[in-house]
């Protein structure tokens, strides 16, 4: 048994509220061991940011503060040490990364001088140039391309994956021992994750640094921990080696945490969706073989980009290029790719939201042209469900009033019927009418998400486009708003076109799925054709990049020097050329490329 | 670059244009008519006519329009109706003692908005914030005669510090400069107080500090390039706000500058240096609009000109 390196005491954090003070961690101990990685692990609120934010004293004061325990590192309690001090301890003895790579760096200083000033926090002793030699080798350790020309850059100009690469360098420019990650890849799509816990992994190889990582993903868990710490509500529910929490967890919490998590792959040789929580499915018939809910032949949406003196065209961005599909009725389509390549650009382009080429005919209707009053009649049909449910409710209106406001508009109904409609959907979605008269800041993450869902179900819509609407949810309420769409749908009939990065709750949801990248769809099928038999390289990168929760499982190799995605802006006369899908049989596509 | 300075530039030509129509369609409106001001109130009606047809002021309103946007064109700003003089000459003889004290003015706003704007924001919810906050709410509020005759009762009158009115030496531009200044200083500190206090609590700030980076090198290095962003925009607006400034500020100090001139010229109805002063106050908020556009993507480099 090794001697720890930083060791935690009974830490308790408080956080003052209008009500007085909440204790948001309570009595937390832990030791961490050098060279090895401690994960503290729980869902939204369990206290796990603002234990990492302690241990640097970092926390929003005076909002928060520390109301007891001890941390000891190198023989001082750090929890204890004055601001000046506690200063010297920050970037020399602990590093830290933070979950936003696009608000983590300074939006107006270079790449270069941000990390020289980290690399000169403490004073510099040999010149600007010996400094400069230390970014591009920390650059170069991080595994970014060009680490010169990188000096020279702003932080708008780099992908979130090159950012995250960056924060990583300046924690790390002055040697730290101890690294600690808040949730360092939930921002970053799979495969950028990926490559980011595998490069995490090799710096504390070859550094020996011991590592907290901050999680909410099970996934990222096994791929990482050698320890694990669950939190709920500022406790310590269970502590212990990770192989033995995966294989024998203890708690009840940690075990619900654990079934909670959609497993790739698990839904292997199964037909229909799939409940999460393992509900018994009844078996409805597979969807009608009629006129399609939903049909979208070439659909392409490019973007200009101006300049110059006349305000011109210059540059275009190919957001989608030339996609075709139909949703039958009662049937759920998922679009899964990575952040850029087009999903979000098709889901408002069925809406109208943005100026589009192609055919889109919903329920045999053609939307092309309509607008304003003339496209009501297809958004009575056609109805969205966003990422943000902290963004997409007004905050000034009662949560009643934002689920009755649809009805309202289209005229369906007005006086008692109406409130009675808007009482049976919110009963629908699992709250209950005593609610209507709040506000949505008195709800929580997942209780707004079901209100988003009424308001969408409020004109009884055939299809409802569900974009990203689970990925800011924790598993376990993830879980149960998955259920609530598959409810919906078994009694409804809706369709979905369901927009998600998230490979493990597509195979949950879907019955079909196409796969996009750069516009364009490389690969779709059935759910189990793309699942079971992925034929197109990108569709098994994907896959391969989800982490996941068996710690037993072999982890990734590192990848050096990865490249982003290319450009998808391109000259005026661009004209990209198509190659027509091989078809597998059953449905199954694939395109070149 | 180049292109959208000219694309700028060329839409100030639209923007003054449509100035000189405005201007020139209210004073042909109001009630006053310049050539009995001329003639003087014991001339015959005859002499009146005489030099309304002289200047033109008989012609229909188009065609006076017209002929001014001609001498425009050739850079002829017209006569002075009294004074007989060229607008063009009265205006740049007195336009440097207007842009000196614009310049005192903004020196002042900078210096008393931003300190004290850092300064709240840093002892935010202290008693300093407090008092400061006050401060400023009243440069805001107080009207600058009350401000400019304050000043001078204080520091001319009884101290004897600075000299009451008149335009030459340094000691003459502190009074105008502050007075004209408190305004904007007001505004600035409330700006420069929310907008730091917003940059602090951003992720960079935290990014920052967990390297170990002291205070003064966050605040000055990491957050103040920030946070300044919004009082730059600010600046280009304040332009007109001293137009409307300077002729309170000259009339109370006697600056010779075009606030004066253009003070005297509304009430003697000299629509020639009304019109003039108008078109060089609308190009100079123009001006420094541009300038604060300009100057913003060399701070912020997400920001492009196209």
């Amino acid at each position: 048994m090794t001697s720890s390196l930083l060791s935690v005491k009974e830490l308790t954090v408080q956080v003052a509220t209008p009500t007085g003070p909440k204790v948001v961690v309570e009595r937390l101990s832990f030791d961490l061991l050098p060279g090895r990685t401690l994960c503290l692990a729980g869902e939204s609120g369990s206290g796990k940011s603002m234990t990492a934010l302690s241990l640097m004293q970092l926390l929003p004061k005076p909002m928060a503060r520390i109301a007891g325990g001890s941390a000891t590192l190198d023989g001082e309690n750090i929890l204890a040490l004055p601001e000046a001090r506690m200063r010297r301890i920050r970037g020399r003895k602990m590093g830290m990364i933070f979950q936003e790579p696009m608000t983590s760096l300074n939006p107006v200083m270079t790449v270069g001088n941000q990390l020289i000033g980290a690399i000169t926090a403490h004073g510099n002793t040999s010149g600007r140039r010996a400094a400069r030699a230390r970014a591009v080798e920390l650059l170069d350790q991080v595994q970014i391309p060009e680490p010169e020309r990188r000096l020279g850059q702003y932080p708008h100009e780099l992908s979130g994956g090159l950012r995250q690469r960056i924060v990583i360098a300046m924690a790390l420019a002055q040697n730290p021992r101890i690294l600690i990650a808040d949730e360092p890849t939930t921002a970053l799509d799979v495969t950028v994750q990926a490559q980011i816990l595998a490069l995490i992994r090799k710096l504390q190889a070859d550094h020996g640094i011991s590592v907290i990582m901050i999680t909410h993903d099970m996934g990222v868990v096994a791929e990482m921990a050698d320890e694990v710490l669950v939190m709920k509500n500022g406790r310590t529910v269970e502590h212990a080696i990770s192989r033995e929490l995966f294989a024998h967890p203890q708690d009840a919490y940690t075990k619900e945490l654990l079934s909670a998590v959609p497993r790739l792959g698990e839904m292997a040789g199964t037909e229909a969706p799939k409940r999460a929580v393992g509900k018994a499915v009844e078996t409805r018939s597979a969807p009608g073989a009629e006129q399609p809910m939903l049909q979208v032949e070439n659909l392409t949406v490019r973007f200009d980009i101006k300049g110059g003196i006349l305000q011109r065209p210059v540059k275009r961005l190919h957001a989608v290029e030339g996609i075709s599909f139909s949703v039958r009725r009662g049937e759920t389509l998922s679009l899964v790719g990575e952040s850029g390549c087009g999903k979000s650009t098709t889901g408002k382009a069925l809406l109208n939201l943005v100026p589009w080429a192609g055919e889109i005919r919903v329920d045999g209707r053609s939307t092309r042209g309509l607008r304003g009053s003339t496209m009501r009649p297809i958004l009575r049909d056609v109805q969205m469900v966003f990422q943000d449910p902290y963004a997409s409710l007004d905050p000034r209106m009662r949560v009643g009033d934002l689920v009755a406001e649809p009805l309202l508009i289209h005229g369906l109904a007005s006086g008692g019927e109406l409130r009675d409609r808007v009482e049976y959907l919110f009963k629908r979605v699992g709250l209950s009418p005593e609610q209507m008269k709040r506000y949505p800041h008195e709800f929580s993450g997942g209780q707004r998400q079901r209100i988003c869902i009424a308001r969408a179900l409020s004109l009884s819509p055939k299809l409802i486009v569900a974009d990203e609407s689970v990925a800011a949810l924790d598993v376990s309420i993830q879980a149960q708003v998955l259920d609530l769409l598959q409810d919906i749908q078994d009694e409804t009939g809706v369709s979905y076109l369901f927009i998600s990065h998230d490979m493990a709750v597509v195979e949950q949801i879907s019955h079909r799925v196409a796969v996009m990248y750069m516009g364009r769809f490389v690969e779709m099928g059935t759910r189990r054709q793309i699942f079971e038999n992925p034929q197109h390289p990108y569709t098994k990168k994907l896959m391969a990049a989800v982490p996941v929760a068996d710690p037993g499982r072999s982890r990734r190799d590192f990848v050096p020097k990865a490249e982003d995605l290319p450009s998808p802006v391109r000259a005026l006369d661009y004209a990209p050329s198509f190659s027509p899908p091989s078809d597998l049989g059953g449905g199954h596509l694939v395109w070149d490329g | 670059m180049a292109a959208y300075i000219a694309r700028r530039l060329l839409q100030t030509v639209v923007i003054l244009l449509g100035i000189s129509f405005v201007t020139f369609v209210l004073l042909y409106l109001i009630p006053a008519d310049p050539a009995r001001q001329i003639a003087g109130r014991s001339a015959t009606a005859q002499t009146v006519e005489n030099i309304r047809h002289q200047l033109g002021l008989n012609l229909p309103f188009y065609e006076q329009y017209l002929r001014y946007v001609a001498g425009l064109v050739q850079g002829d700003f017209g006569r002075s109706y009294l004074q007989k003089t060229e607008v063009a000459t009265l205006i740049a003889s007195r336009l440097p003692a207007s842009l000196l004290l614009m310049a005192g003015a903004i020196t002042c706003e900078l210096i008393f908005g931003l300190t004290m704007g850092v300064v709240a924001a840093l002892r935010r919810g202290s008693r300093t914030d407090d008092t400061l906050m006050i401060a400023s709410f009243v440069g805001v509020s107080a009207p600058q005669f009350v401000i400019g005759i304050l000043l001078l009762y204080v520091f001319a009158v009884k101290l004897g510090w600075f000299p009451i009115g008149g335009y030459g030496t340094f000691a003459h531009l502190v009074l105008p400069s502050v007075t004209l200044g408190f305004l904007g200083a007001g505004w600035y500190s409330r700006m420069m107080r929310s907008s730091l206090i917003e940059v602090m609590r951003q992720d960079f700030i935290r990014t920052a500090r967990a390297t170990g980076a002291g205070r003064a090198k966050v605040l000055f290095r990491h957050a103040m390039p920030n946070a300044i962003l919004p009082v730059i925009a600010m600046i280009g607006i304040d332009i007109g706000l001293f137009m409307s400034g300077i002729v309170v500020v000259e009339s109370v100090f006697g600056w010779p500058g075009i606030g004066q001139l253009a003070w005297q010229a509304i009430q003697r109805v000299d629509i020639p240096i009304i019109m003039g002063v108008t078109l060089v106050s609308a190009f100079a908020i123009v001006l420094g609009n541009l300038l604060a556009d300009l100057i913003t993507p060399l701070i912020d480099p997400r920001i492009k000109l196209r």
